[in-house]
């Protein structure tokens, strides 16, 4: 059985909204119910096979093919299988992500991972604000899974995410961490201003010194053991995050602004 | 059966069911981890008057262990669920929780678990922190980060309970007391390299082995006379004139094989030592088979070794 293949035939000029084009949804349809189901395209509606070549009959290996940043809600609401992009994706990719994998060779624009419950979402580009965040209303984002950025992200990242773990390679954006409720976020690179704003628990862990708000406080230099067993559930996704050896680290706690017990992790070389 | 001039009674060690648990210690180094293990294992030699049974089973080494630190894994043992989970909070929050640099992670998994950090975690006031950490099978665990005055106490959730028994046994009779002694160490000392299983008494040895029941109303047990030499005139010895010294090795483990296995170990490794060490029996402790499900029969234990 081959991957079944979407290869996006010309450049779109809105948004399409493809989160029926995932395994779980298409595990039962045959080759005509896929390309005859409609998809919101822009104001209006449009067949998958007028915007997309379609091959292959895996429903449980999907894959797009030059796709672009208006393929939005790619792999939302998967409860199965996996998915690989090769391109850009739009926004909310993996959105509400339970189950599966996703993997992004290009770059995604804003709310990937958005309330994603499970699974793993892999970006080998950049991806936009709210990596990890709620929807519009919600007061949870990301409540489980993991997401891996390859390149850098944009602000917000975390925003009120409840629990996970998102690894980032490159930087991150303003408020990184943002009303944080728990879980984990890794940076190699570096985060941009007001990083644990309003954070109430959760941690995020650095390699460089943030310029941090007044309501973070230091809380010293410290050798901890459990960073060997977050270290080594790390190894698991082979991201550079691997290479860390060290268990010291500077804890910064915050923010008090909100009575925050979340903490900030700055790696330190090792004693 | 005699195997190199020591004689093996045809009887069979009674033993019964019990739960039990294996818990991980690490430490800073092996000193503290033991420091941390003797301290959870005392007072656990009997279910009759502790509680628990429990014992060190092995140490590990640093690829062995959650967090990379030199380790040591403890098994403790309970009749029943209730008294398992109880004795191990118990004990996690006196003996590990206090012990500098000491952790405590899962050593077993099983569907039913119970609490190794889940309620110590309130000890944190509320700047506890837990983390879930996956596995590379994806299996998630979630573990607990208890400040304290030394750093962080770090120590898992649950860990995990099986169905185990308790109660595996044997005797050793001897012409005189150091003579049953370096038997039994001897014995422990090859019963110490079984996977499974704990020898909970003193040195892993008991000298006082009782039988059930007694003259006074508030005892339901008390010493085992017929095994005593000192009373081989006045009561219904099991014993013959020249004994003068009876040991026993009390063995809890999680399952029948893993028993017998060490009784059969340390058995051979008393009788290489001969006739001539003094040891000239060995026998076990049974209720005539009516308490006990599990009967470890000494000949057949040592079937492959009859001379």
């Amino acid at each position: 059985m081959n991957a079944l293949t979407f290869n996006l035939k010309k450049p779109l000029q809105f948004s399409l909204n493809c989160q029926l084009l995932n395994p779980t949804h298409l595990a039962d349809k045959s080759p005509s119910d896929i390309a005859s189901m409609l998809l919101n395209y822009g104001n209006s509606q449009c067949r998958v096979d007028e915007i997309f070549e379609i091959s292959g009959n895996d429903a449980q290996n999907i894959c797009f093919k030059n796709s672009s940043d208006k393929l939005d809600y790619l792999g939302a609401n998967m409860a199965s299988g996996n998915m690989l992009i090769e391109g850009n994706a739009g926004a909310y990719l993996a959105y509400n992500l339970k189950i599966g994998e996703i993997h992004c060779l290009g770059n995604t624009l804003a709310y990937a991972a958005c309330n994603m419950v499970s699974g793993l979402l892999t970006i080998n580009g950049n991806t936009g604000d709210f990596l990890g965040g709620a929807s519009a209303g919600l007061r949870k984002g990301m409540r489980g899974g993991t997401v891996i950025i390859k390149g850098n992200a944009g602000d917000r990242v975390g925003d009120q995410m409840r629990r996970g773990l998102i690894l980032i390679e490159g930087n991150a954006g303003d408020y990184c961490a943002s009303r944080m409720i728990a879980g984990t976020i890794g940076v190699l690179g570096s985060v941009g201003e007001y990083a644990c704003f309003n954070m109430k628990r959760g941690s995020l862990l650095l390699t460089k010194m943030p310029k941090l708000h007044a309501t973070i406080q230091d809380c010293g230099s410290h050798t901890l053991p459990f960073l060997n067993l977050m270290f080594k559930s790390f190894a698991q996704f082979k991201t550079k995050f691997s290479s860390i050896q060290t268990l010291r680290v500077q804890r910064f706690v915050g923010d008090a602004a909100c009575a925050g017990n979340g903490e900030i992790l700055l790696i330190l070389p090792a004693q | 059966m005699l195997i190199n001039g020591v004689q093996i009674d045809d009887t069979f060690a009674e033993a019964f069911n019990m739960r039990g648990t294996r818990v991980i210690i690490t430490a800073q180094n092996l000193k503290w981890a033991y420091h941390a293990a003797n301290a959870m294992t005392g007072f656990a030699t009997s279910v009759i008057g502790c509680g628990v049974e429990a014992g060190i089973e092995r140490e590990l080494s640093t690829a062995e262990t959650p967090d990379g630190r030199p380790g040591l894994s403890i098994l403790m043992f309970a009749m029943g669920s209730k008294v398992l989970m109880q004795q191990l909070e118990t004990r996690m929050g006196q003996c590990i929780l206090t012990c500098p640099t000491a952790a405590a992670f899962a050593g077993i998994e099983s569907e039913d678990r119970i609490n190794l950090g889940k309620n110590l975690r309130f000890f944190g006031d509320g700047y506890q922190t837990s983390k879930l950490f996956s596995n590379a099978n994806g299996m998630a665990k979630r573990y607990w980060r208890i400040p304290v005055m030394d750093g962080e106490f770090l120590c898992e959730e649950t860990t995990g309970m099986v169905r185990a028994i308790g109660g595996g046994n044997f005797l050793i009779l001897a012409t005189s007391q150091p003579a049953a002694l370096a038997a039994a160490e001897a014995a422990i000392e090859a019963m110490k390299l079984i996977p499974n299983v704990i020898m909970p008494f003193p040195g892993g040895v008991v000298r006082s082995g009782s039988k059930v029941g007694s003259k006074y109303k508030t005892m339901f047990a008390s010493t085992n006379d017929a095994f005593c030499p000192t009373l081989k005139g006045v009561t219904n010895t099991e014993l013959s004139p020249e004994i003068e010294s009876v040991m026993e090795i009390v063995i809890d483990g999680l399952n029948f094989e893993d028993i017998a296995e060490s009784m059969r170990v340390g058995i051979q490794a008393i009788c290489d030592l001969g006739a001539a060490s003094g040891v000239k029996r060995i026998s076990a402790g049974n209720y005539g088979g009516k308490l006990g499900p599990h009967h470890f029969k000494l000949h057949e234990i040592m079937g492959k070794k009859a001379s």
